[in-house]
């Protein structure tokens, strides 16, 4: 299963309507968590409104996760080993409020930590030929020389 | 005794950007979590956990509130540091914080990868450190030490 989530505060259509027209190719079901979508799609199972343990165990049984360029999910997907390809919202096309998604993207994908599609080709291409998708584990802490610094800085006097 | 942390985060992104950081500290410090919704705690069990009043630019009111449940929570707690990933409920913590004479640490979300947060910017004011995830955005008063990612290059 393919498990599609745009978060929970602005609408995002562009990639629900590329999920939903290349769905017949997948031979795969796929469930998208949608928010306010101004059309109904008809290849996929879209859900409006997903209580945080539903959330939760949809994306425990996805093999895939395809989402907005949001951390909480994207962390989340590498914590627990779920291969996940990051489409960022365009704020130009009135996706978000500010282009942080795209320079985000960007420079995560530079980072190599996730599987990131730029446009309707990539996103296709990646999901038609899924050799393409790699993950990495992340284990569940951040830089320890972060958390050594924060530290070092609680303890001087 | 070990010091006391307070570890603050909305839910979300934030929230877990917050746990990779906050979690490993349980082994030096004495921990308490806050955060916006009572789920979260769900996440941090057996530890201590406090529910704080969320809220974002659209409905700034709730500032005050939060500003009030901040005093009440630093004032019973006595932290010796505030931590913090935002977004604003994390911010007026650091701020009330700063006023009762607390450290206070800002750590901008990895989402703002061109520049600093505007609350990053406005925590800057406040905050007795500061630090970006991106390495390209580390100035002199704005620290570069990892990233929440960890073991990534």
């Amino acid at each position: 299963m393919i498990f599609v989530t745009i978060g929970t505060q602005l609408p995002f259509d562009r990639l629900i309507k590329i999920i939903d027209e290349l769905a017949p190719q997948l031979h795969e079901e796929v469930i998208a968590q949608v928010y306010q979508c101004g059309f109904t799609p008809k290849n996929i199972k879209a859900i409006d409104f997903l209580a945080p343990d539903e959330f939760n165990t949809l994306f425990d049984k996805a093999r895939l996760i395809v989402s907005h360029a949001g951390m909480g999910t994207i962390l989340s997907a590498l914590q627990k080993d779920k291969p996940i390809i990051v489409f960022p919202r365009i704020a130009a096309l009135g996706e978000h409020r500010n282009e942080h998604q795209l320079a985000t993207a960007r420079k995560i994908k530079e980072m190599g930590a996730v599987n990131v599609a730029m446009n309707e080709e990539e996103i296709t291409s990646m999901l038609l030929n899924g050799n393409q998708i790699t993950f990495q584990h992340i284990g569940n802490r951040a830089s320890p020389s972060l958390i050594q610094s924060i530290e070092d800085f609680i303890d001087r006097p | 005794m070990s010091k006391k942390i307070l570890a603050v985060a909305s839910i979300g992104g934030h929230w877990i950007q917050l746990l990779r950081i906050a979690r490993p500290m349980e082994e030096h410090y004495e921990m308490v979590f806050v955060s916006t919704h009572p789920k979260c705690a769900t996440m941090v069990e057996g530890q201590k956990f406090c529910l704080t009043t969320d809220f974002s630019r659209s409905d700034a009111w709730k500032l005050i509130p939060s500003f009030f449940k901040a005093i009440k929570t630093i004032r019973k707690e006595k932290p010796d540091a505030i931590i913090t990933t935002g977004a604003a409920p994390g911010l007026i913590y650091l701020v009330v914080g700063k006023l009762l004479g607390r450290k206070t640490i800002w750590i901008d979300s990895i989402a703002n990868a061109e520049h600093l947060s505007a609350s990053g910017r406005m925590a800057s004011k406040f905050a007795s450190r500061i630090y970006t995830q991106w390495k390209d955005l580390a100035t002199g008063e704005i620290q570069y030490a990892g990233n929440v990612f960890g073991n990534t290059k």
